[in-house]
């Protein structure tokens, strides 16, 4: 007898949406809720970065909520630093303190505050109260995760990959994947291979590993890590020889035609040749004349070499282009060794791209209006995309090579049209954006906020937060001569340059999110000595005090003084803002909001609530009204409804004005999260047909872009193939101009700020002796948990709890080396235990392993005999933060020259057989974790709604 | 010893391709998150935070190479029940906790007679029952009985969990027994296959398998692109050529 069951229970007392928090993607998600608890979360079909599906992060949300490491009241530090010795306070106590803390500093000396905030998804608050309190200390953690990409992009083409903008999925007909991405953008590109595949469109994975997205690749060139930019510029080389490029697009929306002074040795020698107007110039074949490039009503001349009317000789940017990637230097047999990849294969994978762009060409019968006013009765594309993230963007070359894949991108006509790879609006931006940073000397002051953001890009010597001596004024040195086009800032600098006083120390570290003494620092060992060291004669911390936010009890936690508890990313507000990170389609903007959908139940407090509480307690300019009472009472969902950032423009973009009836600029609107609310928590302008294809030269799109705030300007936006901006750093470097880099830099600044992007091999490499050190050891990010958030997930961690080395089959053979043997990984830094696995699937020059998954004994809730923390390891312990000595005894950081991308990639190490054993090494002491609810032995989540249950 | 239908009105199953699986455990987590208070509620955990962490899932992805060298693949293996319509899973069954669904061919679980021998869990050769320790029965794939039929979600919400939340769209649902469903056309066009057919359960789940990599070990021969040799004794060499056909008249 069959039972009976029932198939229609109740599934949720009440669905609420929000957006995940899982990692990056911040997919819309719905949370099923019974008798107040988390039943079941899963994607909104409404959505539009997941339509409806969710990853295996975003469904285990439920165990990331209920961890145990969830901090549960504000905690002020007894013992030593790293001791773990907490006493619970409270958030009087707690917000009395820091603000005495940070009121002496800005009474004082700003920047004696370092503000920096991990993985923040509100920056464009934290950069704002950064800018208000006055000090330019502030960065997320884009300098050690991706500036590489976004600097490349932006100084190139006005874009990027990720949030910038995305492949034209839909139309594609070649695909190439470039690195590891299986962190950013996860749901978007897991969806769109699984389409792509099935449409029988060619997908093609660059990486050194072929896991994830590597496996079901068609092609999977397992590549040698730092390399990649020779095979690109393979591909480029290929392509020119073989006349398989878009001229037409080239002159169209390029700077490909702009003449270039070539005047060796003097001050403007690689400068654009200009008309009495400051436009550049270019040759006009028609009429034999120079006429001004921008001109529509040229014939410009690609090739070539021109005579100016002072006797300079200057040529078009292409010509400089042909004659660099025509060079047998990158012809496919001469990158053949250095990459791994035989000549045939980069020869056949150039054809494939030639003949996806020029054979598969795609048209829509669509309308539209180029920038000079011309009507076009149909939008023609290239259908050849890409993607790239980290493992372009982690090397110390990384700036370059990411220029040289936009290049190969342009050359082949395929930005944003049908079928290549398309801008997400707010960008296109102008190149580069239009916001430079501020906290040169004069700019920081005693009470008083910065004239401007503290992050931007800088389009020449001149912009640089240096002082009269060079002398960085930022701590982390970013815009200084180490790290000219930081972009984003080096958060991985900032202890250690704080901790030597190098160039200055500072007095409080105020750090949300950013686990900074384990998985996100390199060299470890040296940044938890740098946090404890005190100063001899005084016996005080080198890094005076410490503030620290995060949710649950992670590494940083125990090297805090003050201990500021975050709420889950289910008890909050917040907010994805165009004026930040947004959530936007290549189709159109998109920003999204958190609510709350269940209440906290320890003492904690949302961080963006903490600091617009602590802005106004110290009274800075914005959070206070006039009669200095708190501006946002109500906290940060008062912030984000209230808050304007120019007159109309505030932190979400849709119904806005007294009504709620505009987009884009508006009043404010109280209604205006309710709104949010009802739409499912987000709020998606899709733009019309004629509005989105060449956005950057689309006359609709400009103007209604300038109309709305994202640009400055309706002027089109043309790609800088050749980059003056960098140039000007060059002539510097030769010794032009007053703001010129001290000697020790000369020779770096003019080596690498080449207006053209090259390849050069990865400093680390350089500086090694291959033969102590053969192997290149990289990360990788398993796609269920890629940050340290993951480890106290009670599912995900039934996964993955022991991170092995990877290593080439036939390599580990070569060594005598069998699988679950134990090995030493040395660096030059020193050396790390790890138990291997064997894989065909790697590059023979390679090991990996999984990124952060390691743990240190006693945090995050785990028992001290975790495999995480037993047998688990970090490369990190081997990676160095600064560069070995130079000439001089000065030390670069272990970043990329131009934007002091922290250069993760670049470890070079050598694999011994270990002795056997069952722990991984180093050890570090255990932490001690007081003041949180003890872990179950035993779960049975769902217990409590089966009873609740008829 | 539990007895079978002799048939079912439908053979309700899922499809997997694993062509697209990137072994990103999202049908892994979903499946658990929904059945953990669903009907199999609760899906329990040892030692959630400790040495040996472990529990009941219906649904797990294995990832692993196979083949050697340069033609090797990695593949990922997502692995759960089979609803097989012979399976000795069921027949095992001494007190007839283990069951087919006569309507729908689903193979369930009565938590409230199962006894927790584990007979089932020996007798299935694809390892797809889980046992929960803290429960002391045996938990399995339910194909989410208590979804696809359920009024109180929305009418294309009624898929299983792991088929809701699959970002690549490698798990479908569907009548298997029903030629013309779409999930039987997929299994017919691609070549779908039953797991370990050889021992007769006769799986009503159903792989798709990898489509043939189109690289160099799999034909893939686009000529290369033309003029790409220097020309020899003062013939106009490719990047001389190059220029001449880049000098040309060019609108803006």
């Amino acid at each position: 007898m069959q039972p009976k069951i029932d198939t229609s229970p109740k599934v949720a007392d009440d669905i609420k949406t929000t957006t995940c928090y899982m990692c990056a993607c911040r997919c819309g998600i719905r949370v099923y809720l019974q008798n107040g608890e988390v039943r079941y979360i899963d994607g909104n079909r409404d959505h539009p970065v997941n339509k409806g599906v969710i990853c295996g992060k975003g469904s285990a949300g439920i165990m990331q909520h209920t961890s145990p490491a969830r901090l549960r009241a504000p905690l002020l530090r007894v013992g030593e630093r790293g001791s773990g010795e907490f006493r619970e306070i409270s958030w009087t106590e707690a917000l009395d303190l820091a603000t005495s803390w940070l009121g002496e500093i800005r009474r004082t000396d700003p920047k004696k505050l370092a503000f920096f905030t991990g993985r923040d998804q509100s920056q464009a608050l934290t950069g704002w109260w950064a800018s208000q309190f006055g000090t330019p200390n502030f960065a997320a953690h884009g300098g050690f995760c991706s500036v590489n990409m976004a600097a490349a992009g932006l100084y190139t083409f006005g874009g990027s990959f990720w949030e910038f903008g995305e492949p034209d999925w839909e139309r594609t007909e070649y695909f190439m994947l470039w690195g590891v991405a299986e962190d950013h953008a996860s749901n978007p590109i897991k969806s769109a291979l699984g389409k792509l595949k099935s449409r029988g469109v060619k997908v093609v994975v660059v990486n050194p590993v072929r896991t994830g997205y590597g496996a079901i690749a068609d092609e999977w060139i397992g590549i040698r890590p730092g390399t990649d930019g020779l095979f690109v510029a393979a591909l480029i080389h290929e392509l020119l020889t073989s006349q398989k490029i878009d001229l037409d697009y080239l002159a169209r929306y390029t700077n490909a035609h702009w003449l270039v002074i070539q005047n060796p040795g003097a001050h403007d020698d690689g400068l654009f040749a200009r008309d009495d107007d400051g436009q550049p110039l270019a040759w006009d074949k028609g009429s034999g004349e120079f006429a001004s490039a921008k001109s529509i009503d040229i014939a410009p001349a690609l090739v070539g070499a021109f005579t100016l009317d002072n006797g300079r000789k200057a040529v078009p940017a292409f010509q400089l282009v042909a004659d660099r990637y025509l060079s047998l230097d990158y012809a496919p047999d001469r990158v053949a060794d250095e990459t791994g990849i035989p000549a045939a294969t980069v020869r056949r994978i150039a054809a494939e791209l030639a003949e996806a762009a020029f054979d598969k060409e795609v048209t829509l019968d669509v309308p539209w209006t180029d920038w000079a006013g011309r009507a076009h009765d149909q939008m023609i594309g290239r259908p050849v995309s890409m993607h790239a993230m980290r493992g372009i963007s982690a090397h110390s070359n990384g700036f370059h090579t990411c220029r040289l894949i936009h290049l190969l991108q342009i050359l082949l006509g395929s930005i944003d049209c049908p079928g290549g790879f398309r801008y997400k609006p707010p960008f296109p931006k102008l190149i580069p954006p239009h916001v430079k940073p501020t906290g040169k000397p004069g700019e920081v002051k005693p009470d008083t906020p910065l004239p401007g953001p503290p992050l931007g890009f800088i389009e020449g010597p001149e912009d640089l937060l240096i002082d009269d001596q060079g002398v960085p004024t930022r701590i982390d040195k970013a815009y200084s001569w180490d790290a000219p086009m930081a972009a984003h800032g080096l958060m991985h600098m900032v202890i250690t340059n704080a901790a030597l006083g190098d160039p200055y120390p500072v007095d409080v570290l105020f750090m949300y999110m950013a686990n900074m003494s384990w998985n996100s620092s390199m060299n470890v060992p040296a940044v938890l000595g740098h946090l404890t060291d005190k100063d001899p004669k005084t016996d005080e911390y080198k890094i005076p005090k410490i503030i620290y936010s995060d949710a649950y009890y992670s590494e940083m936690v125990a090297y805090a003084d003050l201990v500021l508890p975050d709420t889950t990313y289910l008890e909050r507000w917040d907010c994805v803002s165009l004026l930040d990170r947004p959530v936007s389609q290549a189709d159109g903007p998109a920003d999204a909001i958190r609510q709350p959908v269940v209440a906290p139940d320890r003492d904690v407090r949302p961080f963006q609530d903490v600091l617009l509480d602590l802005g106004a307690r110290l009274a800075l300019p914005g959070f206070v009204d006039d009669a200095g009472d708190p501006r946002y009472p109500g906290g940060y969902s008062d912030y984000i409804v209230n808050h304007e950032r120019a007159p109309g423009i505030g932190p979400l973009a849709a119904w806005r004005g007294t009504d709620g009836g505009e987009y884009g600029r508006g009043a404010p609107n109280k209604n205006q999260l309710e709104r949010y609310i009802e739409n499912g928590c987000f709020h998606y302008h899709e733009l019309p047909e004629n509005m989105r294809f060449y956005k950057h030269a689309n006359r609709d799109y400009l103007d209604w872009a300038k109309g709305i705030g994202f640009i400055g300007s309706s002027e089109p936006i043309v790609f800088q193939l050749y980059s003056e901006t960098l140039q000007k750093f060059r002539l510097a470097a030769c010794g032009h101009g007053t703001i010129q880099p001290p000697d020790t830099h000369r020779e770096r600044i003019e080596t690498y700020f080449d207006p053209l992007p090259f390849w050069y091999a990865p400093f680390e490499e350089s500086a090694l002796d291959g033969s102590e050190f053969p192997l290149h050891a990289i990360t990788q990010r398993p796609m269920h948990m890629y940050h340290s958030w993951g480890s106290q997930n009670a599912w995900l961690r039934q996964i993955t709890a022991q991170n092995k080395l990877y290593i080439n089959r036939q390599k580990a053979h070569e060594l005598g080396l069998a699988d679950d043997d134990w090995v030493w990984i040395t660096g030059h830094l020193g050396r790390v235990r790890a138990q291997i696995s064997l894989m065909d699937g790697t590059n023979e020059h390679t090991v990996w392993t999984w990124n952060a998954i390691a743990k240190r004994k006693g945090t995050w809730s785990l028992d001290k005999d975790a495999p995480e923390a037993t047998k688990g390891f970090l490369l990190n312990h081997l990676i160095g933060e600064l560069l070995p000595e130079r000439a001089g005894g000065y030390r670069y950081s272990n970043s990329d020259p131009i934007t002091g991308q922290a250069a993760w990639f670049d470890l070079r190490v050598r694999i011994e057989k270990a002795e056997a054993g069952d722990e991984s090494r180093p050890q570090f002491e255990p932490l001690s974790a007081p003041h949180l609810v003890d872990p179950p032995d035993e779960l049975e989540y769902g217990l409590q709604f089966r009873e609740a249950r008829p | 010893m539990t007895t079978l239908p002799q048939t079912t009105e439908k053979k309700l199953g899922l499809v997997i391709d694993l062509d697209i699986c990137v072994g990103c455990q999202a049908c892994v987590t979903s499946c658990k998150e929904w059945n953990t208070s669903g009907y199999s509620a609760p899906l329990s955990d040892q030692d959630p935070y400790g040495s040996d962490p472990h529990g009941a899932w219906l649904n797990r992805v294995h990832g692993y190479e196979i083949g050697d060298g340069e033609t090797s693949l990695t593949l990922h293996f997502p692995r759960s029940c089979l609803h097989c319509e012979a399976p000795d899973c069921v027949t095992v069954c001494p007190t007839g906790a283990s069951y087919k669904r006569a309507e729908d061919g689903i193979v369930l679980v009565d938590p409230d007679t199962c006894i927790g021998c584990k007979l089932c869990s020996w007798a299935c050769p694809y390892g797809a029952r889980e046992y929960d320790y803290a429960q002391g029965v045996m938990k399995k794939c339910t194909l989410c009985v208590d979804r696809i039929y359920n009024e109180n979600l929305d009418e294309e919400d009624r898929v299983p969990a792991c088929v809701r939340a699959c970002p690549t769209g490698a798990r479908a649902f569907g009548d298997l027994g029903d030629p013309d469903s779409a999930v039987s056309k997929s299994v017919n066009d691609r070549g779908g296959f039953d797991l370990l057919a050889d021992f007769g359960y006769k799986p009503v789940n159903k792989y798709l398998p990898p489509r043939p990599r189109r690289d160099s070990n799999n034909g893939a021969n686009t000529p290369f692109l033309e003029s790409t040799a220097p020309g020899a004794n003062g013939a106009q060499s490719a990047t001389d050529r190059f220029f001449a056909w880049a000098d040309r008249m060019l609108a803006r």
